[in-house]
């Protein structure tokens, strides 16, 4: 059996076919307005370049940008009813308070703040405003809201006022879609707020996307079921997404890093994806990104989404090389997708860091002759610069100082040197399309993440073991298989200032998927 | 009061704050915090919506008041961890100042700050403008420290009780009398914590000649200019490490890649160690800094040459950003600043609080950086 691996990235569809751990054939197609005639022409591509049965293919992953650029292009948004459960706490920062005013607008502005919550330690904050809620549904029915994100103070400790609340609205609104923050975010009211109710503008268009991918893998005559990549490098069930498009932001860099770790059977490195425009730098640690422990923006919306740390800097293939008075300056500014036309080495006008990569010799497109002509001292300059560039990201990803391998992936990585500093640079075969390949290899995982209050005999031991049992049931249920789920994360973190019984705990298990061989 | 007040100041000398000002000050208040301090964003929240709402945040300098004046500190208190969750309601400021105008049977003439460093940079802007009232142009520290007996006021001699500290939930404690400084910071604490873990503390009102003498002066001026600083080096690419510096009679003491960082427990604090590798012109140098909340000490190739309370700030080398504590990580590229503190924070009565020894370091002598040299603002 087959799995295949789907990239939908701003510019290229990658396509690629595995078999038993092995990379039978790779394919690049443009994405397209409609994104899904895109994925068709990737797929048939790469169904055609490896030669094999359609019907011997037990899953489709597809990794997807399109979530993510809704919220930055603000498009498809819906209007959504943003309902806190705090008060008094909080009456001063409403829901949406720190969003940029063009968002906030489009999502509606429809904020309520209700009495409920708990503190640190387990108490209720208030009890429930249940009548309150109650007239939020009348509300919402009056508005004709489509749906609706439910935030709870601390209901990583106790959920059971966001539940209360989705079965109150539910009740009055039948059908109507409600998203908990506890499903969606961490520790950190605003933030996690934030995403839950970008998601729950975003349930629609999930809903049209997933049925879209649906549509285009029938239309290819494959019939097997079919995932979408998450951020944390794992897959959801293509009907998971529909509830949680969020959990989909930033998957592309997770993809790229877990492809490289395949591609050279790499654990422990820093990888350096470089494309046209721009450069993604982030560390693997066991085959996994590293998760950013701080908020990350989304189109200028703070979240604390669980994404990888990948920090990037524009540094790619097309990058202007310019001298001015202070030196040579090597990007931000690029032909992006236009290379192919405007590079000197290509025959177009425009210096860009390729051409600097093949007047140095160190990589071989276009033709060589079209740059014999640069200033040797200008060709050094600027590999000295780029290479520094890279250096200096290489250094801000590493974990520590231990000399780990860089590996290169992404079509622009022709840029990279042999060695960076005193760390070997790797480049594997099928570099171009690691997307895929990383989307192709995902696996199922399951997490907890709150707070435990260590009293009546609980030990800081014993509940990380109900963690862990928590988590892995989770990732059970999402497909994994038992036998294979391991802890990648285990961490406990005791809250400073206060009395020594509240930690707030983090486990993660991963495991491969059930049902097929691949 | 609800009575007509009498002004002690001249409305024509406060200045009042706009949007970009608060913008500057989250980042000046983030520089000053020298690793620590509490991340000002949510203040600034805070302080965005009550100037929306028509609230003015009016800043006065300290000689700009009859000496008679009362003004009273106020800054927040509790676990940083519990306030990213549970936000604040936003007026325990407020109701801080009411309560200590009924308890001491008087108005209150203007606000002062404890710490312009982080987040209680902003938190006494915002009682300051719900309740009407100018803050004065100085703090307690012209910086970030851990506990409430650090602040200037408490050191040359004001005593902080009765203090009010109020909760979200409209609970309203005094403190009546403590016996010293350290008892009412113990004392505080344990409050907090059946509070919820975070809360409002307003101390015993001062007159406004003591802050004067006695205050940090012109900090808001200070760090908005220091914030503006960083703005505009951004804005047109310049460097903005040596607009900080000019300012604040800074200098730049090392540019080096974090190569290390330890953190522990000692005596209940999370203390840190931080090694770095120096680049540009601190090749082949090493250095390190230590950390408890704040960065304390720093040593080149194994010497000390600052320690607290002069200021060690480090900044993100292509940014200008200010780095906290917890922000640390392997492969950072830095810039340490070194910036003298305020000659009150020099004295021998300031050193027993706030020198090294105060934080564990009895093996190390203060020895004052030279003193700033300060451009005209």
């Amino acid at each position: 059996m087959y799995r295949v691996g789907i990239d939908v990235g701003g510019t290229n569809t990658d396509a690629v076919v595995l078999h038993a751990k092995k990379v039978l054939a790779g394919v690049k197609a443009s994405t397209t307005e409609d994104v899904t005639s895109g994925v068709i022409e990737a797929l048939e591509a790469v169904i055609t370049a490896s030669g094999i049965d359609r019907q011997r293919i037990a899953a489709v992953m597809i990794g997807t940008t399109h979530f993510t650029n809704a919220v930055i292009e603000r498009r498809h948004m819906e209007e959504v009813a943003a309902i806190r459960l705090g008060l008094p706490s909080g009456a001063g920062l409403p829901p949406m308070v720190d969003w940029p005013d063009d968002v906030r607008e489009i999502v509606g502005n429809h904020g309520y703040q209700v009495r409920g919550g708990y503190e640190f330690d387990g108490r209720e904050l208030s009890p429930l405003d249940e009548d309150e809620i109650v007239r939020i549904a009348g509300d919402i029915r009056a508005k004709g809201l489509k749906a609706a994100a439910v935030t709870c103070v601390f209901s990583g400790i106790n959920d059971a006022m966001e539940v209360r609340t989705k079965d109150i609205l539910q009740q009055h609104c039948p059908g109507l879609p409600v998203v908990m923050s506890k499903d969606i975010g961490r520790h950190g009211l605003l933030a996690r707020e934030s995403a839950a109710i970008m998601n729950a503008s975003l349930l629609s268009l999930a809903d049209r996307t997933v049925a879209a991918f649906g549509k285009a893998l029938v239309a290819a005559g494959i019939t097997c079921p079919f995932y979408i990549t998450q951020n944390d490098g794992t897959l959801m069930a293509a009907d998971v997404v529909r509830a949680f498009p969020v959990l989909t932001f930033a998957s592309g860099p997770t993809n790229s890093m877990r492809g490289a770790a395949f591609l050279t059977g790499i654990k422990d490195a820093v990888v350096v994806d470089v494309g046209g425009t721009t450069s993604d730098v982030g560390s693997l640690s066991h085959g996994f990104p590293r998760q950013a422990s701080m908020t990350v923006d989304i189109g200028g919306v703070r979240t604390n989404f669980r994404m990888p740390d990948v920090f990037s800097i524009g540094l790619g293939g097309g990058s202007l090389v310019v001298q001015c008075d202070n030196g040579i300056v090597v990007g931000p500014k690029s032909v992006g997708y236009r290379l192919r036309q405007d590079a000197l080495c290509f025959g177009g006008k425009t210096l860009t860091a390729t051409d600097i990569a093949v007047a140095s010799g160190k990589a071989d497109v276009g033709e060589k002759a079209f740059v014999t002509s640069l200033a040797r001292p200008l060709v050094d300059a600027a590999a000295a610069k780029i290479n520094a560039m890279l250096e200096a990201c290489v250094e801000r990803s590493r974990i520590s100082s231990t000399p780990v391998p860089v590996i290169a992936v992404g079509g622009g990585s022709i840029l990279m040197p042999n060695r960076i500093g005193e760390l070997d640079v790797i480049r594997p075969e099928n570099f171009a399309v690691a997307n895929a390949v990383g989307a192709a290899i995902a696996q199922i995982s399951g997490e907890t993440d709150r707070v435990f209050s260590l009293i009546d005999g609980r030990t800081r031991e014993s509940a990380l073991a109900v963690a862990e049992a928590e988590a892995r049931e989770k990732a059970i249920a999402a497909g994994a298989l038992a036998e294979t789920l391991e802890v990648i994360e285990r961490e406990d973190t005791p809250l400073a200032y206060l009395p020594g019984n509240a930690t707030r705990i983090h486990v993660k298990v991963v495991g491969e998927m059930g049902g097929h061989d691949a | 009061m609800p009575e007509a007040r009498k002004l002690k100041y001249d409305e024509a000398a406060v200045r009042t704050l706009t949007v970009e000002d608060l913008d500057a000050l989250e980042i000046g208040a983030g520089i000053l915090g020298t690793g620590g301090g509490g991340n000002p964003y949510q203040g600034k929240l805070l302080a965005l919506e009550a100037m929306k709402a028509g609230y003015e945040m009016k800043v006065l300098a300290t000689d700009q008041i009859e000496p008679d004046a009362l003004c009273m500190s106020i800054g927040g208190i509790g676990a940083p961890v519990v306030g990213v969750e549970r936000l604040r309601e936003g007026r325990e400021g407020l109701r801080c100042l009411r309560a200590m105008e009924d308890l001491i049977r008087a108005p209150i003439d203007a606000m002062v700050c404890e710490e312009i460093g982080g987040a209680n940079a902003i938190n006494p802007l915002v009682t300051a403008a719900l309740g009407g009232l100018p803050i004065l142009d100085c703090d307690g520290m012209g910086r970030a420290f851990p506990e409430m007996q650090m602040t200037t006021f408490s050191i040359y001699g004001h005593s902080s009780t009765p203090s009010v500290m109020c909760d979200l939930h409209g609970n309203v404690v005094i403190f009546s009398h403590a016996v010293s400084e350290v008892w009412h910071e113990r004392m505080a604490r344990a409050c907090v914590v059946a509070q919820g873990g975070g809360a409002m503390l307003a101390t015993a009102p001062m007159q406004a000649h003591f802050v004067h003498r006695y205050g940090i002066p012109k900090s808001y001026t200070k760090a908005i200019a220091i914030g503006e600083a960083v703005i505009k080096a951004r804005k047109v690419q310049e460097d903005p490490i040596a607009a900080v510096c000019a300012l604040e009679g800074g200098r730049r003491i090392f540019n080096g890649k974090i190569t290390d960082l330890k953190r522990h427990l000692r005596g209940g604090f999370a203390v840190g160690d931080l090694e770095l590798a120096g680049f540009d012109d601190c090749v082949g140098q090493t250095a390190g800094v230590a950390i408890q909340n704040e960065f304390l000490i720093f040593r080149r190739n194994g010497k000390v040459e600052v320690t607290v309370p002069d200021l060690i700030v480090l900044l993100d080398v292509d940014t200008g950003y200010p780095i906290t504590t917890e922000m640390l990580r392997y492969g950072q590229r830095v810039a340490v600043l070194a910036v003298p503190c305020h000659d009150l924070l020099r004295s021998a009565q300031a050193l027993e609080v706030v020198g090294p020894k105060a934080f564990g370091y009895p093996e190390i002598t203060f020895s004052p950086l030279p003193p700033a040299v300060r451009q005209a603002a």
